[in-house]
């Protein structure tokens, strides 16, 4: 038998094991991995010449993005705790911290973001009065005010519109790092087990590009752009199945304190609502729903869509949740 | 640093004397004890360990930081420039053994080895109050200084080292 007892110390969020991280890093992780997803189909699609035939996913969907990283970004600075200090973050580029170099991307793709939808104002008005959807005029109103009142200057507008397809370039680049970086800042840190593996990274990649699609899926109404990114969605979803029973495989087969992480998931707190509500509700009902669908069945295509966005949701507030509690012992 | 757990009492004296020196809000404390029991009744076994930052000679804190506020200064010593520090809490995830906290004020803070008495030639607060002299501080990098001589003389062990942090506080068995 053997009992470890702490004296001396009793400090809020250290014990019993290290929770700083709640909610809104969750949340934030999440809204990164959509808005890289949406942005990476939007540049894709638009790079492939597909601009006319699929107006949602690249004109139209892209206008959400920067709304999505503005709120994740306002959840970031909420959590800090030197708030005021935040600028700190832009005086240095620290390739070795996973939060600089992700930080500096955020915000680089914040500004390309905004000037995608942007520059497509008099597609985005065309599209909208097609679908009568006259009551969201007001969206590109307000842009035409912007330029208006210079303050977003048209030459800017202009130049991004001519130099479109290298800011496109660009744009899925840094999208790509948008997706993987918030898998790899958790598995950046080393003392958490269930954090630290290389396959993070992709794994979270995948799903949010999984997200993206989905969010494309649920809010287009052209058939066959729901149908291809449903198509997407399935491949995706069987992606992130590999890539989960092959993290779990690699932390069985590793030391005590990485089987003890896999243990979390396997019979420990976290079993049911990973394996019954994320992988359960969130990747095998999507996923043979959209298959159903292909199939020639009528399923309302927000279900799996809806599905898939809240089991991309639930999977990283059990990552941020689950990996605190993944400790080496001592 | 160099940790007889031997001599050990557990009285926490370390722990009152780092508060004191280093104006630690109340609540909060850089350094503690803990205490291990093992063993079935009649034949239990007790062993106390005074923990704090390891220092570590590989610092996943220092390298998960994205401002830079968490650096090591000339001798090993791991510090954080409060000014520059954000509060985001990286390297709090990234310590292995729980030696840093949110200050009350927003920035992270964490045990320094009291460089400032390092630096006028005298040993860390908690060095110098522990009443059974268990604790032993001075250059590791100096083959013939006394903490060397002792660690290589005595058995010995370092906290997770399977974390590859290459932790600098050596507890003597």
């Amino acid at each position: 038998m053997e009992e470890l007892f702490q004296t001396a110390r009793d400090i809020h969020g250290l014990y019993p094991h290290v929770h700083i991280w709640g909610w809104p890093i969750a949340t934030y992780l999440f809204l990164g991995g959509l808005a890289a997803g949406i942005l990476l189909f939007a540049t894709l699609y638009y790079l492939k010449g597909k601009e006319n035939d699929m107006p949602f996913t690249v004109k139209i969907a892209p206008i959400f993005t920067f709304i999505i990283i503005v709120i994740g970004l306002l959840l970031l600075v909420y959590d800090l705790h030197h708030k005021l200090y935040v600028w700190q973050l832009f005086t240095t580029f620290r390739i070795e911290s996973p939060m600089s170099w992700g930080a500096w991307t955020l915000v680089a793709v914040s500004i390309l973001s905004l000037l995608w939808p942007l520059s497509y104002v008099d597609d985005i008005e065309k599209y909208l009065y097609e679908r009568g959807w006259k009551k969201l005029d007001f969206i590109t109103k307000f842009i035409r005010n912007l330029e208006h009142n210079w303050l977003i200057p048209r030459f800017i507008i202009l130049t991004f519109r001519k130099y479109r397809t290298f800011f496109a370039w660009i744009l899925l680049f840094l999208s790509i790092i948008l997706g993987i970086y918030t898998g790899i800042l958790l598995s950046a840190f080393n003392a958490h087990p269930l954090w630290n593996n290389p396959i993070l990274g992709p794994l979270f990649l995948t799903s949010g590009v999984s997200t993206g699609s989905a969010f494309v899926m649920w809010l287009s109404n052209n058939k066959k752009e729901r149908k291809l990114m449903s198509t997407i969605d399935m491949a995706l979803i069987a992606m992130e199945l590999f890539f989960i029973i092959h993290m779990i495989m690699g932390m069985q087969a590793g030391p005590e304190a990485f089987k003890q992480a896999a243990h979390l998931f396997l019979g420990g707190e976290f079993t049911v609502i990973f394996w019954v509500i994320f992988v359960g509700f969130g990747l095998v009902l999507p996923f043979i729903l959209e298959a159903f669908e292909l199939k020639g069945f009528h399923v309302p295509p927000a279900l799996p869509a809806l599905l898939v966005l809240i089991g991309g949701f639930i999977f990283r507030v059990i990552m941020v949740y689950a990996g605190q509690m993944s400790e080496y012992p001592f | 640093m160099a940790i007889e757990v031997n001599k050990c009492v557990g009285c926490g004296d370390c722990v009152v004397a780092c508060q004191t020196e280093n104006n630690v809000p109340m609540g909060y404390s850089r350094d503690w004890i803990i205490e291990l029991a093992r063993g079935e009744y009649p034949n239990l076994f007790m062993h106390f360990e005074s923990r704090r930052c390891n220092h570590c000679e590989d610092t996943p804190c220092v390298r998960t930081c994205p401002t830079g506020a968490s650096h090591v200064i000339e001798g090993g010593i791991v510090k954080v420039t409060h000014d520059e520090c954000i509060g985001c809490g990286a390297c709090i995830e990234a310590c292995p053994y729980e030696a840093r906290y949110f200050h009350p004020d927003g920035y992270v803070d964490k045990c320094t080895f009291c460089d400032h008495r390092v630096a006028d030639g005298l040993d860390p607060a908690c060095v110098s109050v522990c009443p059974t002299t268990c604790m032993h501080f001075g250059d590791l990098d100096d083959p013939d200084s006394e903490i060397s001589q002792l660690i290589k003389s005595r058995e010995n062990y370092t906290l997770i080292p399977e974390a590859g942090t290459a932790p600098q506080i050596y507890y003597l068995k």
